[in-house]
């Protein structure tokens, strides 16, 4: 059903040379100016970046789910594909946290308030929304793999939307309490009683800490609720984590239709066009990045 | 069916008429190798080859391609926005075009004009293109584009059909854009529809004929994706690889690009480029990771992907055409019939 509707937005805004529509250039991105940086760890190496469209009309066609991408282009350096960490209840901004790693990212963290830079999306598809209705949601990250898990969190708690999800459990994990991303929000949803957060940190000496130290995986089974056909389990995290979370959860009886992840690959086109970040036939891009591990176990490991 | 008849006379005259209204392409000899180019003005094709080292496909998609222009100069209003730029999608024609390479057209198209996604660079231009088509009668060894699905006279993805009867040129008129190309040549004389079609046929027999090799595709389908990737013998058909991508270069089917921005001064442009699977840098991740950082892992993508993951995705047979320019480029003499043939038989 959503799927088919994301489809059918795309084709109404798209090409048809033969009946001479003006083409719309979908490797054209949307001009947007950066409204804030915000520093988000201690290693500084981790910033968020809030944009804002420069045609207020660009917005409502960058209308966007929960668990997408985007392309963030900077002019002169090139293009990265980024989760969208906004949510889309969030109006008026978009929100990518960045990872200081290579030649565009060292360029936008040089990048101040006010500059100007381009965005191409949204791309990929979404977490399963209209599946998991009614269920019961276990979201589990680690590091800065937690930026579309944020999209989601924001997204589930909107007034709105919150009847429509059963329990809400959230399990987020970083090296040290310096290293977690939005720590205000935590504390915030820590204090909620329609959510139970499990936030840990895998070492630290700082005596205030009052949340939990451990691994991600040592928490997910301490705190996660058993697997059942109404229990849905998000994971995105590090390889590391990944490998030690999927026991767990194998042990708390979630079944592999109910685990779902979101992949990274470097990308280009963003829409399935440039052949570079396939998985056996389906392109990350497009047909991802979000599988379950059901689909994940029918495709090549190559990733 | 229509068919026309050309003197050779009359060649050259039809091809400097149509300078006019057409951007004319064809096969040239350049150093040592034929190409595909842009004619100059009074310059013909010459259809003295067999076929082009490199693939046409740069006629419909350029092996380098400006997409936007930008300026980073902060005193212009639209400073770091990137903006279209005005582009030559007036007709074109591409005369000397085998039926093989003409095929791999069709065969990239479900890529670059999928139902989600188009590409309007490839779009545009294929459509602006007349595929003239320069029917084979002397098919080379390493051709086996009757395996593949296509043949020496085939005419999928072709306009008209060139035919050299030694005296005169035949065309066969397979589309109304075709039909528009010979009006603006002056080309017209009809001749007896039955008569050349019998003719074409029995050229077309004896050149199928010699295509000798035989590649079975048949079973490609039927094989599961991970059991194919996890076969035994990707380790010794990637022995002898050394990476160097003239496969892919040299592939009329082979599409993929890499995006990137260059500036001079203020002045910048993103252009996008061929790429190859056969680099390490293709898939490297911003972290260090790279999911295809062996040479086996890459050799087994280029033979999956042309002969199983495409097979799969848009059943339109394999991504290949059998022009055989990778094999008779490839340095190491790694054989993609071969490949084919382990791929098919696998497992029983």
């Amino acid at each position: 059903m959503e799927v088919d509707d994301f489809i059918l937005i795309e084709q109404s805004s798209m090409v048809n040379s033969k009946r001479g529509i003006k083409v719309q250039n979908p490797y054209l991105p949307y001009p947007v100016r950066i409204d804030e940086i915000i520093t988000e760890t201690e290693d500084k190496n981790l910033k968020t970046f809030k944009l804002v469209f420069i045609n207020p009309d660009d917005e409502e066609k960058f209308a966007y789910k929960a668990g997408q991408f985007a392309e963030l282009s900077v002019a002169g350096k090139g293009e990265i594909p980024i989760g969208i960490a906004s949510s889309p209840t969030e109006k008026g901004f978009l929100m990518f946290t960045v990872n200081k790693v290579g030649l565009v990212t060292s360029y936008l963290h040089a990048m101040k308030a006010g500059d100007i830079m381009g965005i191409r999306g949204p791309m990929g598809n979404w977490y399963p929304w209209d599946i998991m209705e009614g269920k019961n949601v276990v979201i589990i990250g680690g590091g800065f793999a937690f930026t579309t898990l944020r999209s989601s969190i924001v997204y589930m708690l909107d007034p709105a939307n919150r009847p429509k999800f059963n329990e809400l459990h959230v399990i987020y994990g970083a090296r040290t309490p310096g290293m977690l991303l939005y720590k205000d929000e935590l504390a915030e949803w820590e204090k909620r009683d329609d959510m139970n957060m499990h936030i840990t940190v895998d070492a630290t000496d700082d005596p205030d800490w009052k949340y939990n130290i451990g691994f991600v995986p040592t928490i997910t089974d301490q705190e996660a609720p058993p697997g059942d056909a109404d229990t849905y389990a998000i994971v995105c995290g590090p390889p590391i984590m990944i490998k030690f979370t999927q026991p767990v959860l194998d042990k708390l009886n979630y079944s592999n239709d109910h685990i779902i992840m979101s992949l990274e690959m470097r990308m280009k086109c963003g829409i399935g066009i440039c052949g570079r970040c396939n998985i056996g036939k389906e392109f990350v891009c497009k047909d991802g990045p979000v599988f379950t591990l059901d689909q994940l176990n029918m495709m090549p490991k190559e990733y | 069916m229509k068919f026309i008849k050309i003197d050779k006379e009359s060649w050259a005259k039809g091809l400097e008429r149509l300078d006019d209204s057409f951007r004319l392409f064809g096969p040239v000899k350049q150093d040592k190798f034929h190409n595909f180019k842009e004619l100059d003005k009074g310059e013909l094709p010459d259809l003295s080859l067999l076929n082009t080292r490199l693939s046409p496909k740069s006629v419909v998609y350029p092996q380098s391609e400006v997409m936007f222009e930008y300026t980073l100069d902060e005193n212009k209003e639209d400073h770091h926005i990137l903006k279209e730029i005005d582009k030559d999608y007036s007709p074109r024609a591409v005369i000397g075009i085998r039926p093989c390479d003409a095929k791999a057209f069709l065969v990239v198209k479900p890529n670059f004009d999928a139902p989600e996604y188009k590409d309007p660079y490839w779009i545009k231009s294929y459509e602006a293109t007349t595929f003239v088509g320069y029917a084979c009668d002397t098919p080379c060894s390493t051709c086996f584009c009757t395996p593949a699905g296509c043949g020496p006279f085939h005419e999928e993805g072709l306009d008209l059909l060139l035919v050299d009867t030694n005296d005169h040129y035949l065309i066969k008129v397979i589309t109304e854009k075709g039909e528009n190309f010979l009006s603006a040549a002056g080309w017209g004389a009809e001749v007896d529809a039955d008569a050349a079609s019998d003719q074409i046929e029995t050229m077309r027999h004896t050149a199928e004929a010699k295509i000798t090799s035989r590649v079975s595709t048949d079973e490609l389908k039927d094989k599961n994706i991970t059991d194919l990737f996890e076969a035994s013998f990707w380790e010794e058909a990637a022995f002898a690889c050394i990476n160097c991508g003239t496969c892919t270069y040299a592939c009329p089917t082979c599409w993929c690009f890499d995006i990137q921005d260059e500036t001079y001064g203020y002045y910048g442009i993103r252009m996008r480029n061929w790429d190859s699977c056969m680099y390490p840098l293709f898939t490297l991740h911003g972290s260090g990771h790279n999911p295809r950082d062996t040479k086996i892992q890459r050799v087994r993508q280029r033979f999956m992907h042309k002969l199983k993951y495409y097979v799969d995705k848009y059943e339109n047979g394999i991504q290949c055409v059998g022009c055989g320019r990778c094999i008779r480029l490839c340095p190491v003499n790694i054989d993609i019939r071969r490949v084919c043939e382990l791929m098919n038989s696998y497992g029983g």
